[in-house]
């Protein structure tokens, strides 16, 4: 193993940054291309239905025990791959040629280029610090993330408007209104959660991994993850979540029973393949920020962080603490929650029904960004009285000015939701 | 290596405003408008003024230029139907051109030498404390502005009816003229 690291280091960090780089890229594009399969697999899961079970190439048939494959629906994605990349990939000639080939491909920069300020794990070096795995360990983070993921929705805007057509075209300005609406309760709402890692005297950051990190202290708080302590935050930015990467109940972009196909009505083979592989690529580094800075990162339960694990891990044979080992074992841990999370995003789509366009905009203006808000001034509250140390009097303040708000809003007959 | 980037970018930034200027076709516009907005977020990075630089992607290029997309595409402008050039335009160009050379001769002057006492670094804490102790005034008045525009936009687009029997003044979408 010493001569893997050795070998690292020796090379140009040029190399290692596109070496890491196309790691990465080469993990995410495959994975969003293998959930389509698994959406058909959890969809007929939750209908009552094998799924895809049918497809065998005929020259493995003889292999012993391949029909599990079989039933588990593996060849299918070989054969919607297949098709999506040598069907015909036609061009509609009322389009704007240049826009409407532009489009799937900013659909996929923005999806790719996240990933970058995305800690995906952690090891623990000699000296015992968690060092996180991230390609780019940058102070601000999270603003990264969001300011890159917000160009997403150029994609959408763009291929409605350049197919020239009525439904794709509607898709577009329904997608463009949503993702902009979403956005704002989405930035809000982690905005508690990161006054309250930065503690006074701190060095002040916006780092997904400091947000990791503070929830793997020692301590029945500290080793608490932010879905306990702020979960109307966590649920605010779980629907926003929705709602940017443009899932069910919030695909109102491509209803299919009112827009056809919104927004890529006319797209077709693989046009449309990168699309849809740059959906689940912003589901996957949406989940992957949910989980950071809501379900602990890449600790694995809640109170027992990495470093206690590689602590037991070390008990056994030191051998198993070696950085590669732990590395990996991070890793598996924050992927296995990512897919989780994906899981989930399916599980929402087959349950609930899609919304009407009216109801998302009022759930987003009226209902998510006034939760938002409301959250960030409680949390602003709160963390004011526990840093200045006021006391129990404030504190009983902040509980009666909360309970009076909360009744004002959900008690006010003249504020019922118009639904 | 570094040179490379900041030519590479400024071509970028200013290739890309000529085009926004020139261009006939509003959509094609507004996208040269947002590459050369990346490209000022590419020299922000490479001054080590990340914050602003992603601040501004998050708000200009994702939000503002997705938004001016969204009006340009609703109004359906035909390419080439109006004149590039009027005489009021080339007036504010003139008067923009010559605030830009005293704006920037201004903060010439007033700007100390790197690494003087005065130079603080583009850290997230020294931005934080400087919009909420020294500039939080102007970020106020800034703020108040963008709500008077708002309120303004909502008073001309929405036609006011009678308050309906609950007391609630509301808001009904007012049809287009």
């Amino acid at each position: 193993m010493t001569a893997i690291v050795e070998l690292w280091n020796s090379l140009h960090p040029m190399l290692q940054a596109v070496i890491k780089g196309l790691a990465v890229i080469g993990v995410i594009f495959p994975l969003g291309g293998a959930s389509s399969l698994v959406e058909r697999k959890v969809s007929a899961w939750m209908q009552g239905r094998p799924g895809p079970n049918r497809a065998l190439p005929f020259w493995v048939a003889w292999v012993p025990g391949i029909s599990l494959l079989q039933r588990l629906g593996v060849f299918h994605l070989l054969a919607d791959g297949g098709k999506m990349f040598f069907k015909e990939d036609s061009l509609p000639g009322h389009v704007n040629k240049f826009y409407f080939l532009l489009a799937p491909v900013v659909a996929m920069i923005p999806a790719l280029t996240t990933v970058t300020a995305v800690p995906l794990g952690a090891y623990v070096d000699e000296a015992g610090r968690v060092v996180p795995l991230i390609l780019a360990n940058v102070d601000i983070g999270l603003l990264a993330v969001f300011a890159v993921s917000s160009l997403g929705v150029y994609a959408l805007i763009l291929a409605g408007w350049a197919s020239n057509s009525k439904y794709p075209f509607l898709g577009g300005v329904r997608a463009s209104a949503q993702l902009i609406s979403y956005e704002l309760s989405m930035t809000l709402s982690v905005i508690p959660v990161f006054l309250w890692i930065n503690v006074p005297g701190g060095e002040g950051t916006l780092s997904l991994a400091k947000a990791v990190e503070f929830q793997s202290q020692p301590g029945f708080l500290g080793g608490m993850w932010f879905i306990f302590i702020m979960p109307i935050a966590a649920i605010v930015f779980l629907v926003s979540l929705f709602a940017e990467t443009n899932r069910l109940p919030f695909d109102m972009a491509e209803g299919e029973a009112d827009l056809v196909g919104g927004f890529h009505t006319e797209y077709g083979a693989m046009k449309w393949g990168l699309f849809f592989v740059a959906e689940y690529a912003h589901m996957m580094i949406g989940s992957a920020v949910f989980i950071l800075l809501f379900f602990g990162g890449w600790n694995p339960l809640p109170w027992i962080p990495l470093s206690l694990v590689v602590g037991w891990l070390g008990a056994v044979s030191p051998v198993l603490t070696h950085p590669i080992i732990v590395g990996l074992l991070s890793l598996g841990i924050f992927v296995g929650k990512v897919l989780f999370m994906i899981f989930v995003f399916m599980w929402v789509r087959w349950t609930v029904p899609r919304f009407r366009y009216d109801q998302v905009m009022k759930m987003g203006w009226q209902k998510l960004l006034p939760l938002a808000i409301g959250n960030l001034l409680f949390y602003a509250a709160a963390i004011a009285i526990r840093d200045l140390q006021l006391g129990v009097a404030y504190w009983a303040a902040l509980a009666v000015v909360t309970v009076a708000a909360t009744w004002a809003i959900f008690a006010n007959p003249l504020q019922k939701p118009a639904l | 290596m570094a040179d490379f980037v900041f030519y590479t970018f400024a071509l970028l930034t200013l290739g890309s405003a000529l085009a926004v200027v020139l261009n006939k076709d509003a959509v094609n516009a507004a996208l040269c408008l947002l590459l050369s907005l990346v490209g000022l977020a590419g020299l922000f990075v490479l001054l080590d003024a990340a914050l602003l630089a992603f601040v501004l992607l998050l708000v200009y290029a994702g939000a503002v230029v997705a938004l001016f997309l969204f009006i340009i595409m609703l109004l359906d402008t035909t390419p080439g139907a109006q004149k590039p050039f009027g005489k009021l335009s080339a007036a504010a160009a003139v008067l923009g051109g010559a605030l830009l050379v005293v704006g920037a001769h201004t903060v010439g002057i007033n700007t100390p030498a790197t690494g003087s006492a005065a130079h603080v670094a583009p850290s997230l804490k020294n931005y934080a404390e400087l919009l909420f102790t020294t500039y939080l005034l102007p970020v106020q008045i800034v703020g108040f502005m963008l709500l008077i525009a708002m309120l303004g936009v909502i008073v001309l687009s929405k036609r006011f009816s009678e308050a309906p029997e609950t007391g609630v003044g509301r808001l009904e979408a007012g049809k287009a003229p």
